[in-house]
């Protein structure tokens, strides 16, 4: 029988987009601007519906593109309101140039994403190409496996953003998760209104009494120093996020860290992987453990901080790891994770494992147990040293000859 | 020197964060050094028309109102004034009440 | 895959609420108890083109998120699918098939190409015409679906889906009132040959 993990929380069948919109509904922030699109449409639908129906008092604000929704919520934001806004692939890709503003005047807005391929060929459907383009736009990345923790780290993103004075991005994956209807616990508006708390902003540009200049330009004299700032805020928000994770177990009683270990204590082959996927990893792991094999998975939640120290001390013993990405950089060499994941390992002197690297779901292409199951497989025989690993990136269920 | 690009640099860690900038820095930031020529005012053919002052593209016309509560030109901000002569293009061909000279440092 | 695991793939022409009755399903079985999943297959929205919506049912927490490919049960809202679509692709030996239809359980057998037993078939669309006055086939099915799985609570599904319609159609009672009546008498009339 299921049951709420916090006891005043409510069992609800609910998609990520509803969740989403439900954590908006009770952060209730002062704006949200923004322009709907698949498969984040329903996330700005139903919170423009909360405001139309007067449940909440935010002002949301129809703009005409992205472009104007990220501009509109950087403005709303440095006037001092709490401001979101909600997006996906193409429209992140219009966002663009104002991302990088939002994160260099240090802003704390945060934003729901759907996580969808990018154009062209035009297709609707999850895959991380969209957010793993923005991965060093300054915004935080918060990753959620599962409509619960996309509600939960939406309620966390506020206290992260704020806390840190860095934009912040939590994605979930598109259709699979988005327009997935599964059980989720959601907590008393007053509790979620308790634990992000008041928005009290240091400086903002409607404190009259307090008059500043903000986006000025900055020359050689003083733009490295400001770019110094967000970096190391960046480096910074890694204590934030894990002590507002910390505080969120406290009070609601699930538990957060940057990334999830899955069987890693004693692993001997494991997977590094974001998003939806761990969830179905995590079956085949179950199967695989009660044959004997040590298989583990390391989920990765928070991208941007990366959380490399940590990360490398926990993969060090392992023998063999499949990092999956679903985008592929077209770098000539590596994806993404797999980049970040192997200069961990390799700044902190780790060179035992042996590291692979699997692009797959790419447009939303089908990854399902059987294909982890084979991945796992060619980890033990690479860990076994009957197969040497392989380099360049392995293609999962793609049709290459 | 007067200038304050002279200064000593704040490093990051001082730095407000967020490219802000505090208000009110125009007038710390002494530009009257720039000068080449220098605006002359002769009080007693200025009419107070501020055609000048309206112009002044660094606020270097300085104001104030008169016993009759009446807005009145009062001098020149030399700190501030570059030297542009647009106050003195301006001021009235009749009246010349500003003329540009030669400065001498 | 667990084996306690229910999965469910719906079979429907876009507009007849395939999504909605994998939706509606779902809600109905988490009140009785159980962790669950619903989910479309997105592809072109066209009104009429086949499309399939799924559900995964269980005791368990549910962290699979890939598609499902081998269901156990497939429900069928419109009969002329089984021409152009393979709704049986997947099933196996024992997996079942429930089919809204007037034939007997023995042509769409032979049609399928499935053994009988297989086959479940409820008149869903005249039920909705007689209950609910439109040939709305989604609801009555989900009520023969609850009765082949066999592991689910009737009353408890009709209690949920109760409460769902009262809030959205509260000025409505008769609509309320004949989509009730419509899953319990698909529940009552669905001809099984377990």
């Amino acid at each position: 029988m299921i049951k709420p993990v916090y006891p005043k929380g409510k069992l609800v069948a609910k998609t990520g987009n509803e969740v989403m919109a439900e954590a908006m509904r009770q952060i209730e922030p002062d704006v949200v601007a923004a322009y709907p699109i698949t498969p984040a449409t329903e996330i700005v639908q139903i919170f423009s519906q909360f405001v139309a129906d007067g449940i909440v008092k935010s002002e949301y604000v129809a703009v005409e593109s992205e472009h104007s929704a990220m501009s509109a919520t950087i403005a709303a934001s440095a006037a001092g309101a709490r401001a979101m806004t909600g997006t996906a692939s193409q429209g992140l890709s219009l966002m663009w140039e104002m991302l990088y503003i939002a994160s260099g005047l240090r802003l704390p807005i945060v934003m729901a994403e759907v996580n969808r391929a990018i154009s062209a060929p035009i297709n609707i459907h999850g895959d991380q190409s969209d957010t793993m383009g923005a991965r060093d736009s300054g915004w935080i990345q918060i990753y959620s496996e599962n409509s619960q923790e996309a509600y939960d780290n939406m309620i966390q993103a506020v206290r992260i953003a704020e806390a840190a004075k860095l934009p912040t991005m939590v994605t979930t994956d598109g259709f699979i998760i988005s327009h997935c209807m599964e059980v989720v616990e959601t907590y008393p508006d007053e509790d979620v209104k308790k634990f992000i708390g008041e928005y009290k902003p240091e400086r903002y540009l409607l404190d009259t009494k307090h008059p500043y200049t903000l986006g000025s330009i900055d020359l050689q004299d003083y733009y490295f120093e400001h770019r110094y700032q967000l970096a190391e805020a960046m480096r910074h928000s890694k204590d934030i996020i894990s002590e507002v994770a910390k505080d969120f177990e406290k009070t609601f009683g699930r538990k957060y860290d940057m990334y999830e270990k899955y069987m890693m204590d004693d692993a001997e082959i494991a997977i590094v992987v974001i998003g939806s996927t761990a969830g179905t990893a995590k079956v085949v792991i179950k199967e695989l453990r009660e044959k004997g094999i040590k298989a583990g998975l390391i989920k990765i939640r928070v991208y941007r901080p990366f959380p490399a120290e940590m990360i490398a001390k926990d993969l060090a013993k392992v023998k063999a790891i499949a990092v999956m990405d679903r985008s592929d950089s077209c770098s000539g060499s590596y994806a993404p994770v797999y980049s970040d994941i192997t200069a961990a390992l390799f700044a902190a002197g780790i060179f035992t494992p042996k590291v692979v690297n699997y692009v797959y779901g790419l447009g939303g292409r089908e990854i399902n147990t059987e294909h982890i199951a084979a991945i796992y497989d060619k980890l033990a025989k690479i860990a076994s040293g009957a197969e040497k690993p392989f380099t360049g990136i392995e293609y999962v269920n793609v049709r290459i000859k | 020197m007067k200038n304050n690009e002279c200064k000593i640099k704040l490093p990051a860690s001082k730095l407000p964060i967020g490219d802000i900038v505090e208000a009110g820095t125009a007038n710390e930031f002494i530009t009257g050094d720039w000068r080449s020529e220098r605006p002359v005012w002769n009080k007693d053919k200025c009419i107070h028309c501020l055609a000048c002052w309206i112009s002044c593209p660094d606020s270097a016309i300085k104001i104030a109102p008169d016993e009759k509560r009446t807005t009145v030109m009062t001098g020149i901000d030399y700190d501030h004034c570059k030297g542009c002569g647009i106050c003195a293009k301006e001021c009235p061909e009749k009246v010349k009440a500003l003329t540009m000279e030669e400065e001498k440092k | 895959m667990s084996a306690k695991m229910i999965e469910v793939r719906w079979h429907g022409r876009g507009g007849q609420g395939a999504k909605t009755a994998a939706l509606l399903f779902a809600e109905a079985v988490m009140a009785t108890g159980k962790y669950i999943q619903a989910f479309p297959e997105y592809g072109p929205e066209r009104m009429g083109a086949p499309v399939q919506s799924f559900n995964r049912v269980s005791d368990d927490p549910i962290s699979i998120h890939s598609g499902i490919t081998n269901p156990q049960y497939v429900v069928i809202l419109d009969p002329s699918l089984m021409d152009c679509v393979d709704v049986t692709a997947g099933i196996g030996k024992t997996g079942k098939v429930i089919v809204n239809s007037m034939l007997s359980a023995e042509e769409i057998a032979k049609q399928l190409m499935v053994d009988k037993s297989q086959i479940c078939v409820v008149n869903a669309s005249h039920i909705a015409l007689e209950t609910i006055g439109k040939n709305i086939p989604n609801t009555p099915m989900l009520g023969a679906l609850v009765k082949v799985i066999g592991t689910l609570d009737i009353n408890e599904v009709l209690e949920d889906t109760k409460k769902k319609l009262q809030v959205k159609f509260r000025h409505k009672p008769e609509v309320i009132e004949g989509n009730l009546a419509s899953i319990k008498r698909a529940y009552d009339e669905v001809k099984t040959h377990a």
